[in-house]
């Protein structure tokens, strides 16, 4: 971004340039834009997928796939909208906000952070390629079950490579996380004065430490059972696939709150400053993400209520779950809180961040539902399912950002962004997301299950109305890569501090933000 | 600093590794938690488990064997004597030997003291449905499977079931099995 503006830093320092200063740069803010590239162009190949996948279900029948090339679908789509973009891109945000609200001049291990980048364009070449071999690509679905997974072709191999080193890559990106918070704050900046992003991007990289590794033990397993003869889950040899489950659950639980606590924290900065009025509650805010991140390892077993399982053990996890719900609520009240009674204006960014706390709500909601045991069996992978993790992963993982791009992206390339072309993406985009996602409630409800590419006659109409919906939310994020090309090419100054509510070490720099920052450490009182 | 991001490094890679560790110990542990707390014990499922028999009360079988004078036979049986409930499957042995230099066709008649407990011996297998058929000098081990049924009167502790064989000739019964359902 703004290369003219890094252009004599550049020279400066003889690096580098071309693709070389790309593939070589240790620097957090090139590291940063090459996650969040990376997340936008992986946002468009796994969105078009989604577009496939609704275009056949605008019909009952086959129309445009057969039911194999379905199941590579929604599995290519799971997969890369997880690891390929969401995860990518708020560790892009932390690359580029961290070390600048910490008044630290780059983050602690620049050489890992470039490795923690470059090797995840090799697993997304190992996912995408999988798609011209023989077989296909995978068709398991994104959380890898056996006997299924045990049992399908190369790309299975590949996926799981993929796997391992997507883990290998957020591993190296937390503990430099990790460290950068814990060893490089500003004098005086102490840990509960810290921007509560930072706060919260400390938990999440905690919560990638711990959980990434049993993922890589639990696909190493998957890969031993294909290739090498073992038995972990498979039957056949005295193996037991639930157990894979229960792995790969203790793993993917803690994930989902990976994917939201740093959407939790981008909020957090983006509503009081168009609030303007400091965050509501913000050591509640704190301690409410720690005690998520500490529930989120003892309810893992509510994703499988239908294995099979004691009346007790499941009266645990329902309840446990439902716990979860007390933190998630205090943020919210904390958020609305924060809105009340403030001088609010209604930027994109504010809009992002408010269509968040509602749609967000209702995603929290519906996951509420589901906790519910026997109500759970009724709808376990049926299309509320699908409708839940969407209310919290598109409205709210991806409209967080959205949100933060829009807040911080006159900060990084110095113009401002389109106000009108922001305006259009949001409302297409929020009403779009409400037109694919709602009905699909009513379809769970009544029973349409997931990952089928047919459906009985019944669901049609509001097959139909999803499928309408997706097509515009999905074309309006044309419109977002309008927006933050033509702000990267050009545009109004940005002034230093952007927003007039704007708090934070990073408003006290210039727009653009200079390529080397903080050498000398700022001092906070 | 850079120490102190070494010794932070240091620390969470150890983390890394002892969490990939634990991903295996789950396995273990996995079937450590299943074992104590029976569940998932396929081979003990409750829909296999037999209700039928009634664990309250033991009753005594004594097994006897004869053979008809005219039959050169040797008959006993395997055990004398069982304990057990009501309802169990129960499987005894007898053995029996042609003593004599030509093959006999025999048949054995059972009997049960008290005789009332004849209807609640429900055999479902036994030497003495169909006709046996001893070669000179041959000895052979047949099996009996049978419940008895939890119907039994309570006051009845001690049955007996008795064997009889007799000499039916060179006259293969065929048929003569089925007449002899429960003896």
């Amino acid at each position: 971004m703004s290369d003219a503006a890094h252009a004599h830093d550049d020279h400066g320092h003889g690096h580098p340039s071309g693709v070389m200063r790309w593939l070589t740069t240790t620097n957090h803010k090139d590291i940063g834009t090459l996650y969040l590239f990376f997340a936008l162009i992986m946002l468009f190949v796994a969105g078009s997928m989604a577009l496939l996948i609704r275009a056949e279900l605008f019909q009952p029948g086959l129309q445009l796939t057969n039911p194999d090339f379905f199941n590579q679908l929604t599995t290519m789509h799971g997969l890369i909208m997880i690891f390929g973009v969401i995860m990518p891109a708020f560790s892009g945000f932390a690359n580029w906000q961290v070390p600048l609200m910490l008044g630290a001049p780059d983050m602690a291990f620049p050489r890992m952070n470039n490795w923690a980048f470059w090797v995840l364009p090799v697993a997304g070449l190992l996912l995408m390629g999988s798609f011209w071999l023989p077989g296909g690509a995978v068709a398991g679905g994104w959380t890898m079950y056996p006997p299924l997974f045990i049992q399908g072709g190369i790309s299975y191999d590949l996926t799981i490579l993929a796997v391992h080193i997507m883990g290998l890559s957020s591993i190296m990106g937390s503990i430099n996380i990790v460290t950068t918070i814990l060893n490089m704050r500003a004098p005086g900046l102490t840990l509960m004065k810290m921007p509560l992003f930072c706060w919260t991007w400390l938990i999440t990289a905690y919560l990638l430490i711990a959980t990434m590794p049993v993922l890589a033990g639990a696909v190493t397993m998957l890969l031993t059972d294909r290739n090498f003869g073992t038995h972990f889950f498979n039957a056949a040899g005295g193996g037991d696939p639930v157990m894979f489950q229960h792995i790969f659950w203790f793993f993917a639980h803690p994930e989902v709150y990976i994917l939201i606590l740093p959407a939790f924290g981008i909020v957090s900065q983006v509503i009081p400053t168009f609030a303007r009025k400091p965050l509501f509650g913000y050591a509640s805010m704190v301690y409410a993400t720690a005690s998520i991140a500490i529930l989120s390892f003892i309810v893992w077993a509510h994703h499988m209520f239908t294995v099979g399982m004691p009346a007790a053990a499941q009266l645990f996890f329902m309840f446990s779950t439902m716990l979860i719900a007390v933190p998630t609520g205090v943020k919210v009240f904390n958020w609305v809180a924060t809105m009340w009674k403030g001088s609010m204006t209604f930027e994109t960014p504010m809009l992002f961040a408010i269509a968040f706390v509602c749609l967000f709500t209702i995603g929290g909601f519906s996951g509420l539902v589901l906790a519910i045991a026997p109500v759970d069996i009724q709808l376990h992978d049926t299309y509320y399912v699908v409708a839940h993790f969407h209310y919290v992963l598109v409205s709210g993982a991806l409209f967080s950002i959205f949100a933060g791009i829009y807040y911080w992206l006159p900060k990084w390339t110095g113009h401002m962004y389109d106000e009108t072309l922001g305006k259009w993406h949001f409302w297409l985009s929020v009403i779009g997301m409400n037109i694919v996602f709602f009905p699909m409630h009513f379809l769970g409800l009544a029973g349409m299950p997931r990952r089928i590419p047919d459906y009985a006659l019944q669901f049609t109409e509001f097959n139909q109305i999803a499928t309408v919906g997706a097509f515009i939310f999905g074309f309006s994020q044309l419109i977002f890569l309008i927006v933050v090309l033509k702000t990267i090419k050009g545009g109004a100054k940005a002034t230093d501090r952007v927003w007039e509510g704007a708090e934070g070490l990073e408003w006290t720099l210039p727009s653009p933000a200079p390529y080397h920052t903080f050498e000398t450490a700022p001092v906070v009182k | 600093m850079a120490v102190g991001n070494a010794k932070t490094l240091a620390k969470l890679v150890v983390v890394t590794l002892g969490m990939f560790g634990f991903g295996f110990a789950l396995v273990p542990f996995y079937y450590k938690i299943c074992e104590v707390t029976g569940i998932n014990s396929g081979a003990e499922q409750s829909l296999v488990k037999n209700t039928q028999i009634d664990s309250s009360r033991w009753v005594t079988l004594e097994f006897d064997a004869n053979t008809n004078e005219a039959l050169p036979w040797r008959f006993k049986p395997l055990q004398r004597s069982l304990k057990v409930h009501p309802g169990q499957l129960i499987q005894v042995e007898y053995e029996v030997s042609n003593i004599s230099d030509q093959p006999i066709v025999g048949q054995a008649v059972p009997s049960y003291g008290p005789a009332r407990a004849a209807e609640f011996f429900r055999k479902i297998e036994c030497f003495c449905f169909t006709p046996q058929t001893l070669a000179a000098g041959e000895t052979r081990r047949m099996p009996v499977l049978f419940v008895l049924d939890p119907e039994m009167d309570k006051e009845v502790h001690t049955v007996t079931l008795s064997y009889t064989f007799f000499d039916i000739g060179t006259k293969v019964q065929t048929g003569s099995g089925r007449s002899l359902p429960h003896g």
